[in-house]
């Protein structure tokens, strides 16, 4: 009964997702990877890498994949845990492992990553700007202190998992499951990752446009 | 006179699309807006047979021309009208998300059963998303 799966939400991957799942296989054997309709042929690249894929039939937004992903693994019932894990190669798995290690040890709910624990992640003043704004704005809406509010690495025990409704599809649901996890008052801890930006995850990532949305999809829920 | 009458105009038009804007889809707010849109013909009606009650009205309320007094009503069902709409479009995505939700699902392989053929009749696990969506 202690089973690790690793939830990749993928949309349009092909040219590293293959790369990403070889990676976490070595350390976690189950990987998921939810394909939100791509049309690059991300699922052939991630089925031959080694890793089971949900295929949603039409797009749906990566909250709608996380949550699929996250139903996938509760049905296997010898899953402990979920790591959720971004598909453009700009998390560690060092990182997982280490954040799936301290939910066993420290009994845990929920451990999220943070870029904002230490200085190795090197961001730009304007992004840095907006994390932090959005981290103030959860904390005043949800009272948790968190220093980094929209991290893709996460790892979930299966009780807090299994509570988890993302409603959300589109980027707000990062916002939404702080909110939910606010309400079920976890015992969540923050852990140091680092982030690698690559050409790539900067082409793909959310520009700071993106974060206009964001605040509408929040409040207009 | 007309500053108070104004604010209070104001205060009761963000009041009651708020109301109706949180309200949803329930068969009461349903009602109300119904019920508004039936006053809002029957004005617009009248207003063509005689035309100087609706500029009276306008007077009444502190608001000057008839045209006026229409044109607010106009915004306000506008603002009524693209709330509702958005909600019901938001029930209907959520809707077609747990529909894909469950078709991916069913879909995927489960490499934890041995023997993977036999799920077509393993009982599916209860999902509490599924009821939970219809009801609003």
């Amino acid at each position: 009964m202690s089973k690790t799966w690793v939830v990749i939400p993928m949309y349009n991957e092909a040219t590293v997702v293959g790369k990403v799942i070889e990676g976490l296989l070595g350390t976690f054997p189950n990987v998921v990877c939810v394909d939100d309709g791509s049309r690059d042929g991300s699922v052939v690249v991630a089925r031959n890498a080694g890793a089971v894929v949900v295929e949603h039939p039409v797009n749906l937004g990566q909250g709608a994949s996380l949550q699929t992903g996250i139903e996938y693994a509760l049905q296997d019932p010898q899953t402990d845990s979920i790591v959720t894990f971004d598909a453009d190669g700009q998390h560690r798995v060092e990182d997982a492992v280490a954040m799936v290690e301290r939910l066993r040890t420290e009994s845990l709910d929920v451990v999220l990553g943070s870029r904002f624990l230490d200085s190795r992640t090197k961001l730009t003043a304007m992004k840095r700007l907006v994390l932090k704004v959005a981290a103030l704005q959860m904390k005043l809406s949800t009272g948790l202190d968190l220093t980094d509010a929209h991290n893709g690495l996460r790892v979930l025990g299966r009780d807090v998992a299994s509570r988890i409704q993302l409603r959300q599809n589109r980027m707000a649901h990062a916002s939404e499951l702080v909110h939910q996890l606010a309400a079920f008052k976890v015992r969540y801890v923050e852990h140091p990752v680092h982030i690698i930006y690559t050409d790539y995850s900067k082409a793909k990532g959310q520009s700071l446009l993106n974060s206009v949305n964001i605040v509408a999809d929040l409040f207009f829920k | 006179m007309i500053f108070i009458v104004q604010l209070v105009l104001v205060i009761a038009v963000i009041f009651v699309s708020l109301a109706l804007m949180r309200g949803g889809s329930n068969t009461r707010h349903l009602a109300i807006r119904r019920l508004l849109l039936m006053v809002f013909a029957f004005a617009a009606a009248i207003s063509i047979f005689l035309p100087d009650l609706l500029t009276r009205v306008a007077q009444f309320l502190g608001i000057g021309r008839g045209t006026d007094l229409v044109l607010y009503a106009l915004i306000f069902c506008f603002f009524v009208f693209m709330s509702t709409t958005y909600q019901r479009f938001r029930h209907s995505e959520f809707a077609l998300t747990l529909l894909a939700r469950r078709m991916a699902l069913d879909e995927a392989p489960r490499p934890w059963l041995e023997d993977d053929r036999p799920r077509l009749q393993a009982p599916v696990k209860q999902q509490p998303t599924a009821a939970s969506g219809s009801e609003r």
